[in-house]
Formats: C-alpha cells, structure tokens, sequence
C-alpha cells in the first residue's frame, strides 16, 4: 500500500515538475518580461537593472530551479495587465470557480445517475428515447451555445434568472460565497446547468450501460428467484455495482469541469479563474498563463491520484497485484 | 507501333468501370443508402461546404466590402426590406452587414480553420503513431507519455495555451494576418493525440503480420514499409476519427473564436459572428445571432453524424 502510493506520488512529482518546466519556458522566452513590465519611456540603464534584479542573467537551470521555488511557496510573479500579483489574483477568483465546479458536479451526478437508473430500467419506453436523443443533441452542441440558449430563454424571454455576474456574495474573511444570498443562488443557476449538461450526459449513459450490463448477471437473476421487491433489487443490489466506474469518471472528470468553467465564465461573465485566463490569453499576459497551467495541472494531478488511491483501496484485484511487485 | 501506347488503355478503363461497380455493390454503399440519418447529414454537410467554397460567387453581398455597405441597412429583420430599400433574406447586423453572406464567409473561414486543423493533426498523429509502434522501445515510451499527458487535459485548454504561447512569440504587426495559421497550428496541435494513439495500437498488430515480415526480409527500407504497406491497412480508423475530429475542430474553432482569442474581427468564423451577435440578444436582434447559431451547429452535427456512420460501416463487428 505505502510503496504504491509512493510511487503514484512519484510519478505526481515528475508530472508537476514537467508541467512547471513548461510553464518556465513561457513565462520566461514568451514575450520579453522586462519591457512589458518597464513601459515605453525607459532607459537601457533601467533594463539592464530589472534584469539584473529579476535575476535574468543567471544561468538557466538556476533560473527554473527558482521558478520552482517561487511556485512553491505561491510566487508567480506580477500580472502585467492587472498590476497586482498573480497569486492574489487567482486566490481572489478562485472561490468562484469552485462554488461553479461544485454546483454544476452536484447536478450531474444526482440527474445523471436517476436518468441513468430510469432509462435503464426503462429501455423501451417513449420516455427513454426522448432522453437519449436530447443526451445526444446536448453533446454536440457546443458550450457556448447552450449558454446563451439558456440565457435567451430565463433571462431575455421569462426574465426569471439573471444572466451575468455572481449575484451578492458574503465575505467570510478567507472564502467570498455566493450560496448565502438569494441573488447570489438565483445567479449560480444558469452557469452551473451549462457547465453540468456535459458530465451530466456523460453519468447518465455510463450508469445506463453499466445498470443494463448488471441486470443481466446470475446474482441479479438469483435475486429475482428468491422473490425480492424490485426495488430492493435495483437498488439494493444492482446499483450499489455500478457506482464504481460512476465515482471514477466523475473525480477525474471535475479537472475538465475546471478547464470547461473556462467557456461558462466568459459566456456568463463569471468573476473565476477561467476567464481570468481567457482575458489573459487574449492580451498575453505571461505571468497570469504560466500559474494558471501549473494550478489546472496541480488539480488534474490531484484528483488522478486521489482516484487511483480510491481504486486501490475498492479493488481488492489491484492490491494482489501491487504485491506480486507488479 | 502508333497503336502501342494506346492498347494497355483498354483494359484500364474496363477496370476503372468494374471498380466502381464493385463499389457500388460494396458495404459502404449499401450501409449508407440503408441508413436515412446519413443521407440527410450528408447532404446537409454537403450543402454548407458548397455554401463556403463558393461564396464569393454565390453571395448575395460582400459583406467586407466597406464601399458595398450602408449604414441605413442596420438592423434589417429576415425576411424584410431595409430603411435604403434592399432586401435580406437573413436581416442584417447593426453595421448592415447582409447576415446570409456574413454567415456563408464564416463558414468559409470555420471550414477552413478546420479542415486544416485536422489535416495537421492527422498527418502530425500518423506519423508519429506509426513510428511509436513500428519502432516501439524508447521511441514508443516517449511519444506515447506525452500523447497521454495530452489526452489527460481537454483540448481546448491546450490550444487556448498554445494560442497564447504562440501569440506571445509574434511580433504584434503581424499577429493580424498570422492569427488563422496560430489558430490551426493551436487546434491540429491539440488533437494529433487521438490520431497517435489509434495508428499505433494497428500498426503493433499489422508489424506482426506476415506481409511485413516478408517486406522486412527482401531488405524494404522501414520507410516505404511503412507508408506502402502499413499505412493502407490502418488507414480506416484514420478516416473515421478525422471525420469525427473535424467536427470537433470546427466547434473547437468556434469556442475560441467566441472566447475573443481566435481569428480578428476583420474575417470573422461563425463564433465570432456568434460572440457579435451575443451582444443584440437583449435588444431583440435574434437574428444576427440566432442564423449562424444554427449553421455551426447544423454544421457539426451533419459532420459527427458523418463520422458516426463511417464507424459503424467501416467496423465488421458492429453488423
């Protein structure tokens, strides 16, 4: 157990080193720092002293492992188009995309995995074709698209839902919600559907074709020969068998719920991190991109890891494995 | 000897017309003219490509023309004639744009973007996929690590960041005029993975085969083995995630077009006619977005349909 696991945080640890290499790479030999930061009107003199001063003269392989240092206690250096640091920033949005992230994840997982259960049981009714088409329509159109669908219909037409922004939010002293005012709730809604109708298909046909694999086993016949209730079948014994793969997809899905958020937060201008990254794609605002990869890769690595320690602990199979030295 | 060169030609056209018989009498064609869905996506696609290509001719505008522009035409609803007295089927946008031919040029340029997006893509991720497995070793570990990492993070995310990377290295007087080559090498450089890792899993189990043996031993050079033999045998997968893959290029396109970090205002693609037409949502000018809303998805849709098809029919198993 404890050498698996330490390995898995090896392998975490060369991931993160690779993606903070990269993202050196940008930030360093992207644009030329020392002109973005001094402006027009300076002198030669006043670069060379920046540049002596942001230590671009060491060598290169001092410079990365400082990099990493700064990364490692949170430094990213200065956004040149906000002015402010990169980590305040972030640390200032960053409630907002979680608050998002979590809303939209508890919307896909409850409906995906009822639909799921009802078109499973379910397989010929009318009912059930009208879902899966509509499933199928809601994963080719793109993001953007539903959004502002969504927007037309509650805000423009039915003038129901706010179409922009977080609403009100109370402070907490470290953490800004806006899951404590009714604005703030009313303003979550429309992002967090859009965000969620992606995963939400993705859960709904996973526990579909995972519930009508189990149906079909000897346990699930046997269950039905010593005349338990439908219901105690279904949920009891059948659902309890499909949860696994569900809660897998579901946590390393949540890192592509973070990236996605990207597309919701500019459509409803959400104050998150997404769309802090997208304006600061549009105006190249190194500094701003290169901490953003390193915190999407931060997450991804993460959850991986929690995933396949969760794995491990569920499957007895991967645990005999680990001890054959496999 | 006049009648030399002429004779082999006989029996070459002779093959050509039995080739195209047995085409028609492949399963291909009898899965597609089995199937209504297909038929309809594949003339729906065929439409809006033709619709494209041949917009400078069949355009009942020029809507970049500055000259041909009136600003009177603004906010003309479908269907109607506007305040100078023209008539436009699709309304026009509030600078008096025609909606019908902004939307047959943008087209032009989603089309674009993504044809050559997943052309770059697929020729980035066969090659690599065919060396990966035909070499295997390093090679293999290497290329293969990488295509993972990538496959682990949504595609979007990876081309918004080369986007950006690439932005940063342009000098800014040319980023105008650059910004659609950025944007293809961004979405191509976001999707040969999903090429990479198909050719590489068939080209393991083709270099196993006999015929590759046999070109191995008569001393073939590995290069034309693999692009004369390997190549044709791994090629239906290929088509069948190139398809799929230019729908996702296009939606890809259109999502950063939308995001304000694809092509320049000045060529728009159906996303930025989309993120212009965000803007009259609340005034009331549903057209100007509502139109090439629905061509972009009509678009990716009748292509995933396509591609879903050509899976179907070209994988035995699924009969």
């Amino acid at each position: 157990m404890l050498a698996f696991i330490a390995r898995r945080l090896f392998q975490s640890v060369i991931v993160m080193l690779a993606v903070a290499f990269i993202a050196f790479m940008v930030f360093r030999y992207v644009g030329d720092p020392v002109s973005s930061m001094l402006g027009q009107d300076s002198t030669l003199a006043d670069h060379a002293a920046l540049r002596e001063r942001l230590g671009l003269n060491e060598p290169f392989y001092i410079q990365f492992f400082s990099f990493v240092g700064n990364a490692l206690q949170g430094q990213f250096g200065i956004s040149y188009r906000l002015q402010q640091p990169v980590s305040q920033l972030i640390m200032e949005r960053l409630p907002a995309t979680i608050e998002l992230a979590f809303a939209s994840a508890s919307i896909a997982l409850v409906l995906g995995v009822v639909l799921g259960i009802y078109t499973a049981l379910r397989p010929r009714a009318f009912s059930t074709g009208v879902i899966m088409t509509a499933s199928l329509i809601g994963v080719s159109l793109p993001t953007f698209l539903i959004g502002i669908g969504l927007i037309y219909v509650f805000a423009v037409e039915l003038k129901v839902l706010p179409s922009f922004g977080r609403g009100e939010v109370v402070d907490l002293g470290w953490w800004r919600t806006g899951f404590l005012t009714e604005s703030g709730l009313r303003s979550i809604i429309l992002p967090a559907i859009t965000l969620s109708l992606f995963q939400l298909t993705l859960i709904m046909r996973l526990v579909r074709a995972e519930m009508l694999e189990v149906l079909r086993t000897d346990y699930i016949r046997f269950a039905k020969a010593r005349g338990l209730s439908q219901r105690a079948i279904n949920f009891g014994h059948a659902l309890k068998n499909t949860m696994v793969p569900v809660i897998t997809i579901t946590g390393l899905q949540l890192g592509s719920v973070i990236a996605f958020a990207i597309i919701t937060e500019t459509v409803f201008q959400w104050p998150g991190v997404g769309s802090l990254f997208v304006n600061s794609v549009a105006v190249v605002d190194v500094p701003v991109m290169a901490a953003y990869l390193v915190f999407v890769a931060l997450v991804f690595v993460v959850i991986n890891l929690i995933v396949d320690i969760l794995y491990f602990i569920v499957d007895p199979r991967l645990r005999d494995g680990a001890k054959s030295g496999r | 000897m006049t009648d030399l060169p002429h004779s082999p030609e006989q029996p070459v056209v002779a093959a050509k017309t039995s080739r195209w018989r047995t085409f028609l009498k492949s399963d291909i064609v009898w899965s597609y003219r089995h199937s209504p869905v297909t038929i309809v996506a594949s003339i729906v696609a065929l439409v809006l490509i033709l619709m494209a290509v041949l917009a400078p001719w069949i355009a009942p505008y020029n809507p970049f023309n500055p000259a041909t522009l009136n600003l009177m035409d603004g906010f003309t609803p479908p269907n109607s004639n506007s305040f100078a007295g023209s008539y436009f089927i699709l309304g026009t946008d509030n600078q008096g744009r025609d909606v019908l031919s902004t939307i047959m040029y943008g087209s032009r340029v989603s089309l674009f973007v993504g044809f050559s997006a997943t052309l770059f893509a697929m020729v980035m991720g066969v090659g690599l996929g065919l060396v990966a497995g035909y070499l295997g070793g390093i090679w293999d570990a290497v290329i293969m690590r990488v295509a993972d990492v990538q496959l682990s993070f949504p595609a979007i995310l990876i081309a918004l960041l080369i986007f950006g990377v690439a932005r940063g290295l342009i000098p800014p007087n040319q980023q105008e005029g650059a910004a659609i080559w950025v944007l293809i090498l961004a979405i191509g450089l976001a999707n040969w993975a999903q090429f990479a890792r198909t050719v590489r899993g068939a080209t393991m189990v083709e270099r196993q085969k006999d015929y590759v043996s046999a070109a191995r031993i008569l001393g073939v050079n590995p290069f034309i083995i693999l692009l004369r033999h390997v190549l044709p045998n791994v090629m239906g997968p290929v088509l069948v995630i190139g398809t799929i893959g230019l729908a996702l290029a296009i939606i890809e396109e259109a999502t950063l077009s939308y995001l304000g970090v694809g092509v320049p205002p000045t060529q728009p693609s159906l996303g930025t006619l989309i993120r212009i037409g965000q803007q009259f949502l609340f005034s009331g000018e549903w057209w100007i977005l509502l139109f090439p809303a629905v061509t972009l998805v009509l678009l990716a849709l009748s292509v995933n349909l396509l591609g879903d098809w050509l899976r179907d029919a070209l994988n035995p198993k699924l009969r």
